[in-house]
């Protein structure tokens, strides 16, 4: 392990790298902080150009921004009452109410400091993990990931509360469109039309782009123009380390919440999110101050929030499953490279885990540094006028789709799934389903092929363990979905019977579909 | 009578969800894609004798057109049974109007290797400012800044693949080989 550390430092100690995680979390903060832009559409738009770098320095500058977007992230929202990513929308609950009582300085700070704790937290319990994981991880065969692959994509439909039906019909158009094109075990031909443009299939960043960045671009210009104005940030924003310890055990679970969820594949921040607030306010002295301004409130949000990128590398790493659309990104700079994820990486290259875990604390330091000198500066960026950025989004989504192979073609399917993507958007169906189904699809059909060959009865694939625990969790999982569904339906009935009104709180999607 | 009315009361309870204007219009639509799919998938996949079940190169498209065209008759189970908010036409006019911008963007496409991607660039970032409504000369020398900006990042510094405009070759010697890695 020792020597995996060294290798680790050794394989940082290059000025590309150091340069890629400097640019990565500098730029994620910034593009963080832009409301209509985040992480997924920056990723989706530099992925491309880090194709001509080394495996680490493409990976770290995208961790970079992957990380450190979500700091940006709560400036808009605790300032200017607008997420700046769509994880940073529970922070607007206390953060914007803190603004308005004249305290935006201290939220501010309580937030960097939370989401700090969150980073480094899940890190730390990564580097710990990793001795585990390098044990565990070469026991998973093919049943074992086809299988954990599976309960991502169960996991990402039912995460969707309210959208199931658009989240299983997302979830199966992307298994589908993984399957277009010339098939690799008998080399046959499947739904290509007779079209050679589609014997190669659909190019997961030409769908990347269109579903992210060009339908974000298209949102954007379409709507009204929206130029934000927020108050100049006064004094500094140290304060809030010395506060966060006064709320250390909501640091403490919200983070460990989003380690948990992080690390499911499907689950994500929402989730972490959702759980640590909830147990947040069941157990404060001041449960009537949530969504009114609540310190606790924003350090729950927050601290989830961050903890889950580290969190989902685990399953990336260790399995090659991504969890959610940007870790289903990165997967494709680690197959561009030939460095392929899974059981053989933590096996043979463990100084390189290593190494992207030295570079997400280090991402965090830079960071926060960052953060505490240049918040005005930041307030400044998010007062781009949105139909500019849009146009803005547009041109720099060329670069992504065409600089892969120069094909107007993959440019003109990407602009089709923007189009698709932006009436998503303004449906307020997910497309994240998507993008795990093509990827996630792509593992399942491989591995139960090879799986497949190598049992001789349907019992055999459950009879490992592993497999064995993995069948009982979906199990699991889908059991308690149906009793969620019928327990919350029986509270309708009753709610009904008494003359209440059944919807309650929420107006949408009561049953859970 | 009486029970079959509460059965289809639940039924419909649990469907409702959240719809926005055009949801309806989705819905159809993605059952119809669903269906003509269905209806190509004999022709579009094929069924290799003497192969093990999930090795089929037809067994993924398969389940999963099964899978999308299940959810999507129960999605559009759910946009029937939901409170509609009235707006269907304003918002499909929406969607047809990002369109144009697509339109725009394919253009851009198809002269990159003509005129090369500096001029290309800064005449799409320049007809867009002005399509957006943006009169005022500073931001037309923002969105210039920012084409030469973009070129220069991509093309110059991180030396992505995009190729070399075609009128370079018109250029005089001293600047055409430099336009032509660098431009």
């Amino acid at each position: 392990m020792i020597d995996a550390f060294l290798g680790g430092f050794h394989i940082l100690m290059n000025w590309q790298v150091l340069m890629a995680l400097l640019v990565g979390s500098i730029g994620g903060v910034i593009i963080g902080a832009i409301p209509g832009v985040g992480a997924a559409v920056a990723i989706a738009i530099l992925l491309p150009a880090t194709f001509g770098f080394e495996p680490i320095v493409g990976l770290t500058m995208l961790l970079g921004i992957y990380g450190s977007s979500m700091y940006g992230g709560a400036i808009p929202a605790i300032l200017l009452n607008t997420p700046g990513t769509p994880v940073n929308a529970l922070t607007t609950y206390d953060g914007y109410p803190m603004t308005k009582r004249g305290e935006a300085q201290r939220a501010l700070s309580l937030a960097y400091s939370a989401s700090f704790f969150g980073g480094v937290f899940a890190i730390v319990c990564l580097i710990i993990l990793a001795p585990v994981l390098a044990m565990v991880a070469p026991h998973f065969g093919s049943r074992e990931i086809f299988l954990a692959a599976l309960l991502g994509i169960i996991l990402v439909i039912l995460a969707h509360r309210g959208q199931i039906m658009a989240a299983g019909m997302m979830a199966f158009f992307g298994i589908f469109l993984n399957t277009i094109g010339l098939e690799p075990a008998k080399y046959t031909q499947r739904f290509t039309f007779g079209q050679t443009w589609l014997t190669g299939g659909v190019d997961l960043i030409v769908l990347v782009l269109g579903l992210f960045a060009i339908s974000q671009a298209l949102f954007l210009m379409l709507e009204k123009d929206q130029t934000p104005h927020a108050e100049r940030v006064q004094s500094n924003m140290l304060g809030g380390f010395a506060e966060l310890l006064g709320l250390k055990r909501v640091a403490f679970v919200a983070s460990s919440f989003g380690v948990m969820m992080g690390s499911i594949p499907g689950v994500g921040e929402f989730t972490a999110q959702f759980l640590s607030y909830t147990y947040a306010q069941k157990t404060s002295k001041h449960p009537e101050a949530f969504g009114k301004g609540s310190p606790e409130g924003l350090v729950a949000s927050e601290a989830a929030n961050n903890a889950v990128p580290p969190a989902a590398m685990i399953p990336l790493l260790a399995l090659g499953i991504p969890g959610e659309a940007l870790t289903a990104m990165m997967l494709s700079v680690f197959y561009v490279h030939n460095v392929i994820p899974g059981p053989q990486l933590f096996q043979g290259k463990m100084d390189f885990v290593i190494a992207l875990y030295i570079a997400m604390l280090l991402l965090n330091l830079i960071v926060i540094v960052f953060l505490l000198f240049s918040t005005n500066l930041l307030l400044r960026i998010t007062q781009i006028p949105t139909r500019y950025l849009g146009f803005v989004i547009l041109t720099l989504s060329f670069v992504g789709v065409y600089s892969l192979r120069n094909s107007p073609v993959d440019c003109a399917i990407s602009a089709g799934f923007g189009v698709f993507g932006l009436i998503l958007k303004r449906l307020n169906l997910p497309i994240v389903p998507i993008i795990l189904g093509v990827v996630l699809g792509g593992i399942m059909e491989v591995k139960l092929r090879s799986a497949m060959a190598r049992v001789s009865s349907p019992i055999d694939f459950v009879n490992r363990p592993i497999s064995a625990i993995l069948m009982l969790i979906i199990l699991f999982v889908i059991v308690q979905h149906i009793r969620a569904l019928r327990f919350e339906h029986k509270q309708r009935q009753l709610k009904k019977q008494n003359g209440e009104d059944p919807s309650g709180q929420s107006v949408v999607a009561p049953e859970g579909f | 009578m009486d029970k079959l009315n509460v059965r289809l009361k639940t039924f419909q309870e649990l469907f409702r969800r959240d719809r926005r204007p055009g949801d309806l219009v989705f819905a159809c639509m993605f059952l119809l894609f669903c269906v003509f799919l269905l209806a190509n998938l004999d022709d579009q996949v094929k069924w290799v004798k003497n192969t093990a079940l999930v090795a089929e190169p037809a067994f993924w498209p398969t389940v999963s057109l099964i899978g999308m065209s299940v959810f999507a008759v129960l999605h559009l189970i759910g946009s029937l049974s939901s409170p509609r908010i009235y707006g269907r036409l304003k918002e499909f006019t929406f969607w047809v109007r990002s369109l144009e911008y697509v339109a725009y963007f394919l253009v851009y496409v198809n002269v990159v290797p003509t005129i090369g991607y500096l001029l290309s660039t800064l005449l799409f970032v320049l007809f867009l400012t002005f399509r957006l409504g943006y009169r005022r000369f500073q931001v037309f020398g923002i969105s210039a800044l920012f084409a030469v900006a973009v070129v220069l990042i991509f093309r110059a510094g991180l030396e992505v693949k995009i190729p070399a405009g075609q009128i370079y070759e018109y250029l005089p010697d001293w600047i055409r080989s430099f336009a032509m890695i660098n431009l």
